[in-house]
């Protein structure tokens, strides 16, 4: 691939995404302070000392969004794994199955699209233990019903294909169906869709930590530290803009990726239009 | 008439059907745990005699389907049952708050609606030049800003730094209609930036679709000025995918305000939904979680209705 082709907003995407990504996974390493370690003050604004100020009780902030970014990332990304394995799965075999079994996994999942994502996970929430497992579980879950509408509209496109067909003349199983014929010429188009996804769980994480009902303290995460400097916003502390920023970065830097991709893939297709 | 009053009864049986099969849904959502709801309320250290108590005051010890049918029954009568923590009526907390909050979702629609219709015609019209290019970039922008991010950004500039409005949304029910507006102006304003982006584009997706057409071709041959085209003949036909674009925002709107209730402590439903699913209170959950579900179904079909009658080939089968 010819990297001059990537447009300006493509690299800013890149670069900035990775930079999250590194800070994630370097953690420990770069972090200047540990993560519940109370170092200094209340509130204590920037300073060389602490480059982004202290949390609600003495906390470096900048170590905390350093781990909170791994905390986020690791979820959102182990979520996003579940809806896609689940969707795409489901949504290729409802395709090429077809029949009831079709229909039943369909009307399922317009009644589950039918009641709002995160009405539905806090109903979930309110009985279920809270814990990581149980929080990946639901938001993958829930989530894997756009993926199925999206794969399984795919895979009828390419079910009704000929080499398909001769696939099924030759006795193949619908395993082999799904994975050799289905799966790769569905791949692009879910590509494109997953840092869709994968930001829409970001995003969701934090909705549910900044309510309280998402990762428990004193794990750092974004939407929870948020949730933990609100107070300081009435004095005039931005402290909870930061890691709100964070995720704001974050989302527009994968968007700006995933618009590229999209682009790309429409282009290879002979392209239907800028609009 | 009589083919779209015949679709139009199909959709409304159809969504009568969906919201039954929601509050199924939303029942036994709150029933697949392992143990029990007692169980998960009380915690793991609580005593047999304890749960026992609580199992016979929730009435677990009946089977599930004359539970789902004893709510479902006391809902058609507006009967939601009793808060476990507080014990109070929750029919009556909810009258209070969904007045509240479907008072700040108003308000929203009244600023964001005719913002993102004019816009999206103002991107029409400057196409591929700079200000339908800035207004996509915004877009991208916007969409990508959790709620908390703008709530709190509002808060300070205008709330904190600038004092133009009350950084705190408190409402009492015998406070003014000017006073109660200045109060949600920020969440509203906060909701508008969430929801206004995505409207807009799909407005202006929706009229660049017909602007394709050959009448609008004919009307710029007849020396129509481009917003006279705009105005009088691509919108009345895009009213249709317009209207389901807003109606769809609305719907949003309507889950967007928990997030923002709890930013600005707003007393409405959703402040109070995610309040008791902290406290694991079960039957405040259902009944607010069937409520939250039920606007939202019914906004979906206002829009599929809306669009029905908007088609004069529904309107006048030949």
């Amino acid at each position: 691939m010819d990297l001059k082709t990537i447009p300006i907003s493509a690299w800013l995407g890149i670069v900035s995404a990775s930079l999250f990504a590194f800070a994630a996974i370097f953690a420990p390493l770069i972090a200047p302070y540990g993560m519940s370690e109370i170092v200094g003050g209340v509130w204590e604004p920037m300073s060389s000392k602490f480059l982004l100020g202290t949390d609600n009780l003495g906390r470096d902030l900048l170590s905390r969004m350093i781990y909170g970014a791994r905390t986020t990332l690791a979820i959102a990304a182990l979520a996003t794994i579940v809806s896609f394995t689940l969707g795409a799965f489901l949504g290729m075999a409802a395709a090429v199955i077809g029949g009831w079994a079709d229909q039943l996994l369909s009307r399922g999942v317009d009644l589950l699209m039918s009641i709002p994502t995160l009405i539905f996970a806090l109903v979930v929430l309110s009985v279920m233990p809270a814990n990581i497992l149980t929080l990946i579980l639901v938001m993958g879950i829930l989530d894997a019903t756009r993926v199925f509408r999206l794969s399984r509209a795919v895979a009828v496109d390419v079910n009704v294909m000929d080499f398909v067909e001769a696939a099924k003349l030759r006795g193949e199983g619908r395993i082999w169906i799904i994975t050799r014929e289905i799966l790769p010429n569905a791949l692009s188009t879910l590509v494109a869709e997953l840092g869709l996804r994968f930001i829409f769980m970001v995003l969701f994480l934090s909705a549910l930590s900044f309510l309280g009902l998402g990762i428990q303290p004193p794990e750092a995460d974004w939407g929870g530290m948020v949730k933990e400097n609100k107070d300081g916003i009435i004095f005039g502390i931005p402290a909870a803009l930061i890691p709100a920023g964070a995720i704001a970065l974050l989302a527009i830097s994968v968007n700006l990726i995933a618009d590229w991709i999209l682009n790309r893939t429409t282009d290879l297709k002979g392209g239907r239009g800028g609009n | 008439m009589g083919l779209a009053l015949r679709l139009i009864a199909q959709r409304v049986s159809l969504g009568i059907l969906l919201i039954f099969a929601v509050s199924v849904l939303i029942f036994v959502g709150t029933q697949i745990l392992p143990g029990d709801v007692a169980q998960s309320i009380l915690g793991q250290s609580a005593t047999p005699e304890n749960l026992a108590n609580l199992r016979k005051e929730l009435g677990l010890n009946e089977p599930a389907l004359t539970r789902y049918f004893n709510w479902l029954g006391g809902i058609l009568v507006g009967d939601l049952g009793t808060a476990l923590t507080s014990g109070t009526d929750i029919s009556t907390a909810i009258g209070a708050r969904l007045g509240n909050t479907l008072f700040l979702a108003s308000v929203a629609a009244v600023f964001s609606v005719p913002t993102a219709i004019l816009l999206g015609l103002i991107a029409v019209r400057f196409k591929d030049r700079w200000p339908d290019k800035l207004i996509s970039a915004t877009t991208l922008a916007s969409i990508s800003l959790p709620e908390f991010f703008i709530g709190y950004l509002l808060i300070l500039f205008f709330g904190v730094k600038l004092g133009w409005f009350p950084t705190v949304a408190t409402v009492y029910s015998d406070m003014s209609f000017g006073a109660r507006l200045n109060s949600v102006m920020l969440p509203a304003l906060t909701l508008t930036l969430v929801v206004l982006a995505h409207m807009m584009r799909m407005t202006r997706a929706a009229i660049l679709n017909v602007m394709q057409s050959a009448y609008i071709e004919t009307a710029e041959l007849k020396g129509l000025s481009s917003f006279k085209i705009i105005w009088k003949h691509a919108l009345p036909n895009a009213i249709s995918p317009v209207v389901n674009v807003v109606m769809l925002n609305l719907a949003y709107l309507i889950v967007g305000v928990v997030v923002v209730e709890v930013i600005f402590v707003y007393p409405g439903m959703g402040q109070y939904l995610v309040d008791h699913v902290s406290k694991r209170d079960v039957p405040v959950v259902q009944a607010s979680g069937l409520i939250f579900a039920a606007i939202y179904i019914g906004l979906n079909l206002v829009a599929d209705v809306i669009s029905i009658l908007s088609n004069p080939r529904l309107r006048h089968p030949k």
